[in-house]
């Protein structure tokens, strides 16, 4: 009798896990709820002098090394004065800046800001002088036609970054990244601000609207996968003659094996 | 009773038997089959990598005939109106439209599409390895050497059949590819150009290249290949299989099951099981998504353009060449960087496909060779091979030089000056290496023949010395490793008018190079004298 007591309200056998539970549900309640609000107050306000304040003391502490006190450019660092928000969404947005170290181009990494602050230091450095801003989101949505996007990005891209997007390399050790997992906005901000050692892509060369048939082109192949089974990494034949060695040969040499086994 | 079941018996086998007996009798296939059928197979499993070649070559021409009710190779330029939506509206030629109609738009298209491909790299590959094999084992040798000559022909054929498929779908793939080759033959001083007007009908890229390369893929190249293979197997039957060492395996038989009926059926279903692993990597794997590639246009190229994989090789010397060795002279360009590679690439083409007469002449031996060497009792020509695998891997490793760059985090120029030392160097270091493991190894063989193999078992002698008893091979484990036969160096000899010519000089260096280092296999005086002396 006593035993059975014990086994009821908490000291049930369940009783942790239901306190698991609860704690878990709270704790991811309260995040679900703080990070709800942190999208809500991304709708910052660029141009407001408090933004660009609160830009501007993040940019000395994380950038400034590099950059200049205010962005002027140091030896290790280029001057920031015009390079415009949607250069700072890019390559913060991205994780590439704050760079982990001098090399051949900046490597992607995991990000480092949150939104917020990625937007306060857009907004400090547009404001040390004209730039391309942050696109729209009817460019970025890959809402237009995605076959004049897939003729200009097989003339204009596809000599660096491969016709799927798969990336290709550069000399000296620089490469073009791989564009499967590149969101809309960051592919239309590379385009016109030319990060690294891509070229700009002004919109006196390719207008908004084929910038937004690329994207369009692009999250098909990213939404999209091939037809035709795994794709392995779409890196064309080079990829497809190493699979044959290795998996289609290898198996087969080892059926010749099993069939030519003595029984025993 | 007894006499009662043989007549049951007939009678229920009576229409098969009829049914033979009325082929034979307008046939006489008899005989025939009576002979092929109890022709010996010896079983190893690389003696079925020519057949790998063969079956998938089957599944080549299965498939291809399929593509052709539906491929159509014109150049016309039309307006892609298919499922495909990223092309939807593009303009491209007919041949590139059907080849996304075959992928698209009819039932199976892609998937025998995609078979079709796999069972080209496969079948390039299974000759690859084949010849691989027919080198180290040596059985090129007397009374092979044509056949060995015919079986470099169908890979030179197999080439030529895969790389005039992959151009066919007009593709910017196939298009970049068609002008390195362009490239290539325009390179060549004097007549490049205008063999290069005569292949495509006039300027690249032309409105002809695609019907001409069709005709060439699926009338003149496979006919050549289909003739070559059965020259191949007429002599695989005329001179037999030839057999690894073992007992009563001699020069003059051939040890194994007969064909029939156990061995062809094994045969035969061996041909489903390659057909069944083509299907199943076509199934599950995209091969040459042309729509990723869009039609063809002579403007765009695409970050990791390279040919299949059997082509690698040649776009990886055009890779290697080092800048500046195009320039003028006497008002014309002269191509070295397209020249050398072209010159180099044929030199070692002449070389692998001539191998079994340079070796005979060097040993001068006469003799037929039915029983297979391995490798390792052949120490020159393993490094020889060595030396060729390498180059060959050097320069097929360039042609993914920048997919090396990308995925190992290495710079561009360091995989290319790594590889042009793996081409140039490479051959000399895997040479000596390999020629150094051959020979260690012989002597581990002669070691393990003499004194037998390390029993793992300690005994104190009565004077209290350890010793570890080693214990002798059985006779037929003992066979394999000292029936073999080594050539000693020529000797120079003056001839019938008493002198001795540059050539025998050259010839006998040459015998020197290949046999100065040997290892004799154990005689039989050696066995018996070891075994009184020892443990």
């Amino acid at each position: 009798m006593n035993r059975q007591k014990r086994r009821t309200g908490r000291r049930h056998p369940l009783a942790t896990v239901a306190l698991l539970a609860i704690g878990l549900i709270f704790t991811g309640g309260a995040y679900a709820a703080l990070s709800a609000g942190t999208t809500a107050q991304a709708e910052t306000d660029l141009t407001s002098q408090q933004t660009i304040d609160e830009g501007k003391k993040l940019f000395q502490a994380n950038c400034a090394t590099c950059h200049g006190l205010s962005g002027e450019g140091t030896g290790t660092g280029p001057s920031l004065v015009g390079v415009g928000a949607a250069s700072v969404d890019f390559q913060v947005g991205t994780g590439r800046m704050p760079m982990q170290m001098q090399g051949p181009q900046a490597q992607v990494k995991p990000v480092q800001f949150t939104d917020e602050q990625i937007l306060q230091l857009a907004a400090f450095v547009a404001s040390l002088g004209p730039g391309p801003s942050i696109p729209p989101a009817h460019l970025v949505d890959g809402g237009g036609d995605a076959a004049n996007g897939a003729e200009l990005f097989r003339i204009n891209c596809a000599m660096c970054h491969n016709v799927a997007g798969a990336g290709g390399a550069l000399t000296e050790g620089k490469f073009a990244p791989a564009l499967t997992e590149t969101s809309g906005v960051h592919i239309y901000e590379a385009m016109v601000t030319g990060p690294q050692n891509m070229p700009v892509f002004s919109d006196m060369n390719i207008s908004p609207e084929d910038k937004r048939d690329i994207i369009t082109y692009l999250k098909y192949v990213q939404d999209n996968r091939s037809p035709g089974g795994f794709e392995l990494g779409s890196l064309g034949p080079v990829a497809e003659g190493l699979f044959i060695w290795i998996f289609g040969l290898g198996a087969i040499v080892a059926i010749t094996v099993w069939i030519t086994a003595k029984s025993n | 009773m007894s006499t009662a079941s043989p007549t049951t018996g007939t009678q229920k086998r009576s229409f098969t038997t009829a049914a033979a007996v009325y082929v034979n009798e307008r046939t006489s296939v008899a005989g025939f089959i009576k002979e092929l059928g109890r022709k010996a197979f010896p079983d190893h499993w690389s003696f079925l990598l020519g057949e790998v070649a063969l079956f998938s070559f089957v599944v080549i021409l299965i498939s291809g005939t399929f593509l052709t009710f539906f491929f159509q190779a014109s150049m016309a330029e039309v307006h892609y109106d298919g499922s495909y939506v990223p092309l939807k509206g593009v303009e491209m030629s007919v041949a590139m439209a059907s080849t996304l109609d075959i992928s698209f738009d009819i039932r199976g298209g892609l998937f025998v599409r995609q078979m079709h491909h796999w069972a080209a790299l496969l079948f390039v590959a299974a000759i690859g390895l084949h010849m691989l094999r027919i080198y180290f084992t040596g059985a090129f040798r007397k009374p092979r050497e044509f056949n060995w000559v015919i079986g470099f022909t169908l890979f030179i054929l197999a080439m030529a059949e895969g790389f005039t498929g992959y151009s066919l779908p007009d593709d910017l793939l196939s298009g970049n590819g068609l002008r390195i080759i362009d490239g290539l033959i325009k390179g060549i001083p004097l007549v490049g150009t205008w063999i290069s007007f005569l292949l495509f009908g006039g300027e690249f890229p032309g409105t002809q290249i695609v019907g001409r390369l069709y005709s060439l893929h699926i009338m003149l190249l496979p006919a050549l290949v289909i003739a070559f293979i059965a020259l191949h197997l007429v002599f695989v039957v005329v001179h037999k299989h030839t057999q690894y060492a073992g007992p009563g395996k001699t020069q003059q038989n051939a040890v194994g099951p007969p064909v029939l009926p156990v061995y062809a059926a094994k045969a035969g279903g061996f041909f489903f099981i390659i057909f069944g692993v083509i299907a199943l990597i076509a199934s599950l794997f995209t091969i040459n998504p042309i729509w990723n590639y869009g039609p063809y246009d002579p403007s765009p190229v695409s970050a990791g353009t390279q040919p299949d994989w059997y082509i690698g090789f040649a776009d990886g010397a055009l890779r290697l060449i080092p800048p500046g060795w195009e320039f003028v002279w006497l008002d014309r360009t002269w191509s070295f960087n397209i020249l050398v590679p072209l010159i180099a690439i044929g030199i070692f083409i002449v070389l692998v496909l001539l191998y079994p007469f340079i070796e005979a002449w060097i040993t001068g031996d006469k003799r037929e060779h039915h029983i297979a060497d391995r490798p390792r009792n052949a120490p020159t020509r393993t490094a020889i091979g060595a030396a060729g695998v390498t180059f060959y891997a050097g320069l097929w490793a360039a042609a993914s030089s920048d997919i090396l760059a990308t995925h190992f985090s290495l710079t561009m120029e360091g995989v290319i000056h790594a590889l042009q030392a793996v081409v140039i160097l490479g051959p000399f270091v895997a040479f000596f290496i390999a020629k150094r493991v051959c020979i260690a190894l012989q002597k581990k063989d002669r070691e393990i023949v003499l004194h037998g193999f390390e029993s793992g078992r300690i005994v104190r002698l009565p004077g209290g010395e350890f010793i570890e008893v080693h214990e002798q091979l059985d006779e037929y484990d003992r066979w394999r490793l000292v029936s073999f036969e080594t050539y000693e160096p020529l000797m120079i000899r003056p001839n019938a008018r008493g002198k001795i010519t540059v050539g025998q000089r050259f010839r006998a260096s040459l015998s020197r190079w290949f046999f100065e280092d040997r290892i004799a296999p154990v005689t039989k005086g050696e066995i018996e004298s070891g075994h009184g002396g020892h443990h």
